[in-house]
């Protein structure tokens, strides 16, 4: 049954796939300027390179031809060449990323540790004190603009007090080779003779842009641990346990809580785009060395061949965080899997 | 409370055992890291074009790599503009001016990167094989890259040397056609730096020569680690400078092209220096007592260049009516802050061979007749380029383009602004693709010449240098005739003619000279600079 589900599942992510890729490929002909300069990002290519790249590109074939030389393209690494600075737009992808998806989990990790707990107290105090207080924070920090949160904890922390950094990921003058691309990992792992003082700059840096990201993630999982949470505990086999007499932490952490954390598990992984997302204004407001500060950049400088990579990986990206979410909320949840068949 | 019953005992042992070694780990090194790390941040505005100061004359660029990774044969004095030894000792021109022979250093090493470990010290051969990639094309990096050096080209120094001689390890002679008095000015300028020319021969030998410009190999204070894109360049002490052990362990160029974010850092302390402050930024940044705003005169000018081959702007009425438009005074106001004085000429004031000029006045009346007698009564549309970067000469382009634009529309000339990323920008407008663009000069030798070849020659057109697209033979002649004398007052006069003619003609309207301004920690001392070329960082530390 869950084969059957997968299959699915990976049906319509080779759909997805295929939409994208078509997407993509099609902007280089709505692209202002040259088509050979938007594939490949040559741009001033003299005669026999322009041949070269002619033959390259499949131009003068019939479209479908065109988009499958894209496909292999695409699949061999070879996205083409930064107008702006002239480097491979995939080398600049594999650099950049890590950093934004670095952002976006511990984002995402804050927000799991404080929001699922505060959603869980929410419950199980509803309408009683806890409860008002948390969720009124909640609307708050739901409702407040990410970039002028950022704006503003800049202005108080950095600029005002001076207590934190405003920009980039570590001082820059200590010099860490990228290993995994997690900031806190690599000091860790790279022997570096200031590594006590660089973990702890580094974790400075963190501070503001992690928490700008996790607000709206810790917000919407404390809303959804909450509403779970009341919709669990109003279930017949809660109220037996009740009856039984167990307390009221028993009955949440033994009984209520794993049931309840499965429509969130399934949140986290939609939270993922709107995450992505954001991470972009977030890194261009703390000079976030990430992906997203890249491609705001590049549509600034109108750099066709960074921006199709760009939107490329991030789409790619987000399709399969969707999706893993999917397959294992699906797997964690029997009943999901009915669902997704539709016969329930 | 107790644990969950899913949440074993056997989850907690690895967990401990990892925050202990996370632990400890930090504990060790923090032991020994009792000495804070060395260096100085520099918060720069724009992305290097190049390594290599001989195929650019981009400001932002020379700046961030030719003082810091290397060495010319000579300088001058900022104070006294005197020539200086550098890497040579001594030099000594022939009575017909037509030899000039460098006495070289011993002893200076070079850079040892992790792409090259030089075998021996600078000799006469790194010398001639520098000039001889300049104006030999036989040279085997001639070619390499765009093969491009507008700096000498511009000055014509291609067409000046004969042959550049290596009388033995530690002489040179430059042989030139003809005497020229500003060869020595440009032999100082920072475009002139030594190269190591057995780092050339082992990227030949590697087949790899695309990365002379970019890997670069000098004599400077610090040496190349490595460039992140828009976002750090890194160099590290060059652990033998000749001059002297200053260099701080390391130097970083921060690169934040947007002005207020590069106030801020420096407001942070994440920055030590911080190039191009505004000057609508400099009250907030002197009120701080742990900041320093350091004021220099430079010699400059920013002016407003019309592309002399593009209809209209070939007509001298046309150029006249959008000289005759525009409001100097406002744009002082608005843009400068009384931190610049509004132009009189081409030349600053400061310049030994300045003269005040009639220049154009804020007439639209005068400015509608020229429009009507050059045959556009109902004006035209334009495109107006803005320079995406501060610079002393222009520091808020953008705004300066808006003024324009609101005083050409009352004329009868729509305008529209084009902004690129700088080196982009830069690049489109070498290939005279602008109609107009509002760009500057910055001067790196006292030498008047420096404001007339590399702007406004014939062969400054060809190396795409000069934006006003305008090659005039009778100009030309008169920088060759006062480029033949050395005679001051008879230069004078050449050179003022030359500003006459350029008023006369309005391939760029003059519009002011900026002051440089520089914000610094107050920790940070020995920043020099100069009223002519890129700021040096090599006596700058901390403390």
């Amino acid at each position: 049954m869950f084969a059957d589900f997968l299959f699915r599942r990976l049906s319509l992510l080779l759909f997805m796939l295929f939409a994208l890729t078509a997407f993509t490929f099609a902007l280089n002909y709505l692209f202002p300027g040259d088509l050979l300069t938007n594939f490949s990002g040559e741009l001033n290519a003299n005669y026999s390179q322009t041949q070269i790249l002619e033959q390259k590109y499949h131009i003068d074939d019939n479209l479908l031809i065109q988009y499958q030389a894209f496909l292999v393209r695409l699949f061999q690494g070879d996205w083409g060449l930064s107008l702006s600075s002239g480097q491979a737009v995939f080398g600049h992808v594999k650099q950049l990323f890590p950093a934004t998806i670095e952002l976006c989990v511990y984002a995402l990790i804050v927000a799991l540790c404080l929001g699922i707990p505060a959603g869980v107290i929410c419950s199980a105090y509803h309408n009683k004190w806890p409860d008002k207080v948390i969720s009124s924070l909640t609307l708050l920090g739901f409702s407040i603009p990410v970039f002028w949160l950022a704006l503003l904890l800049i202005m108080i922390f950095c600029l005002s007090f001076g207590w934190f950094p405003m920009s980039g990921r570590i001082g820059l003058l200590y010099e860490i080779p990228p290993v995994t691309n997690f900031i806190l990992l690599d000091i860790w792992l790279h022997d570096f003779p200031y590594g006590g003082q660089a973990f702890a700059d580094a974790l400075h840096h963190l501070t503001l842009p992690t928490v700008v990201l996790a607000m709206y993630p810790t917000t919407v999982l404390v809303r959804f641990t909450r509403d779970s949470m009341l919709t669990v505990l109003e279930q017949n086999y809660i109220k037996t346990a009740r009856a039984k007499g167990l307390n009221r932490r028993q009955l949440i952490l033994d009984h209520a809580l794993r049931n309840a954390l499965l429509p969130v598990i399934k949140q986290i992984g939609l939270q993922f785009s709107t995450l992505i997302t954001l991470a972009m204004v977030t890194e261009v407001i703390f000079s976030w060395p990430g992906i997203g500060r890249w491609m705001i950049e590049s549509i600034y400088q109108r750099d066709y061949p960074a921006i199709q990579g760009g939107l490329l990986a991030v789409s790619f990206f987000v399709i399969f965080a969707n999706m893993l979410a999917d397959v294992i909320h699906t797997l964690l949840d029997p009943l999901a899997r009915n669902q997704a068949h539709g016969k329930v | 409370m107790p644990l969950p019953a899913h949440l074993g005992i056997r989850w907690l042992l690895p967990i401990t055992a990892l925050l202990c070694t996370l632990l400890s780990g930090c504990g060790d090194r923090t032991a020994q890291a009792q000495r804070k790390i060395q260096g100085i941040v520099y918060c720069a505005e724009a992305n290097p074009i190049s390594f290599n100061p001989q195929v650019t004359t981009t400001g932002s660029t020379i700046d961030i790599i030719a003082n810091q990774l290397y060495n010319t044969l000579i300088s001058i004095d900022p104070l006294t503009a005197e020539f200086r030894p550098e890497l040579a000792t001594a030099w000594e021109i022939s009575e017909d001016g037509k030899q000039i022979t460098f006495t070289l250093r011993k002893d200076v090493t070079f850079h040892s990167t992790d792409y090259f470990t030089p075998t021996r010290t600078m000799n006469a051969d790194d010398v001639v094989f520098s000039f001889n990639r300049l104006f030999d094309v036989y040279n085997p990096f001639h070619f390499v890259g765009d093969a491009n050096y507008p700096y000498f080209q511009s000055v014509g120094m291609d067409q000046l040397i004969r042959r550049i001689v290596k009388v033995d390890d530690y002489t040179v002679r430059f042989e030139l056609f003809s005497s020229e008095s500003s060869f020595l000015s440009n032999i100082a300028t920072d475009f002139a730096v030594i190269l190591s020319q057995e780092y050339a021969m082992q990227l030949v030998e590697q087949e790899n020569k695309q990365d002379f410009d970019m890997l670069p190999v000098g004599t400077g204070p610090y040496k190349y680690k490595g460039f992140l894109r828009d976002n750090l360049i890194r160099y590290h002490k060059h652990p033998g400078y000749w001059k002297h052990d200053l260099a701080m362990d390391q130097l970083v160029y921060d690169i934040t092209t947007n002005n207020t974010s590069r106030i801020a850092k420096m407001l942070t302390k994440e920055c030590d220096i911080t190039a191009h402050p505004s000057a609508t930024q400099l009250e907030t940044l002197a009120a701080r007592s742990d900041i320093r705003v350091d004021k220099a005169v430079n010699l400059n000018v920013g002016y407003w260049a019309f592309n002399t081959e593009k209809p209209p702007f070939d007509n001298v009425l046309v150029r006249k009516a959008l000289a005759h438009s525009i409001d100097f005074q406002k744009i002082m106001k608005a843009v400068f802050y009384g931190n610049g004085i509004q132009a009189r000429s081409i030349l600053p004031p400061s310049s030994w061979a300045f003269q005040t000029q009639a220049m154009p006045s804020y007439d639209p009346e005068r400015a509608r007749e020229f429009l009507i007698q050059a045959g556009y009564p109902d004006g035209f549309e334009m495109d107006l380029w803005a320079m995406p970067v501060s610079r002393i000469y222009n520091p808020n382009a953008r705004k300066m383009a808006e003024l324009i634009q609101s005083d050409l529309r009352e004329i009868g000339i729509r305008a529209t602004i084009v902004e690129y990323e700088w080196n982009t920008f830069l690049e489109r407008v070498g290939k005279h693709e602008h109609d107009s663009v509002l760009l500057g000069w910055a001067a790196d030798t006292p030498d008047p010449d420096n404001f007339f070849s590399p702007l406004l020659s014939c062969t400054a057109t060809f190396s795409g240098k000069n934006p006003a697209n305008w090659c005039h033979p009778e100009f030309d002649l008169l920088l060759t005739q006062a480029l033949d004398t050395t005679d001051l007052q008879q230069r004078k006069q050449f050179y003022q003619q030359a500003q006459q003619m350029l008023i006369a003609e309005l391939p760029v309207v003059p519009i002011a000279h900026g002051m440089r301004f520089q914000a610094s920690n107050t920790s940070v001392m020995g920043i020099e600079l100069r009223p002519f070329g890129g700021i040096s960082l090599a006596n700058a530390r901390k403390n």
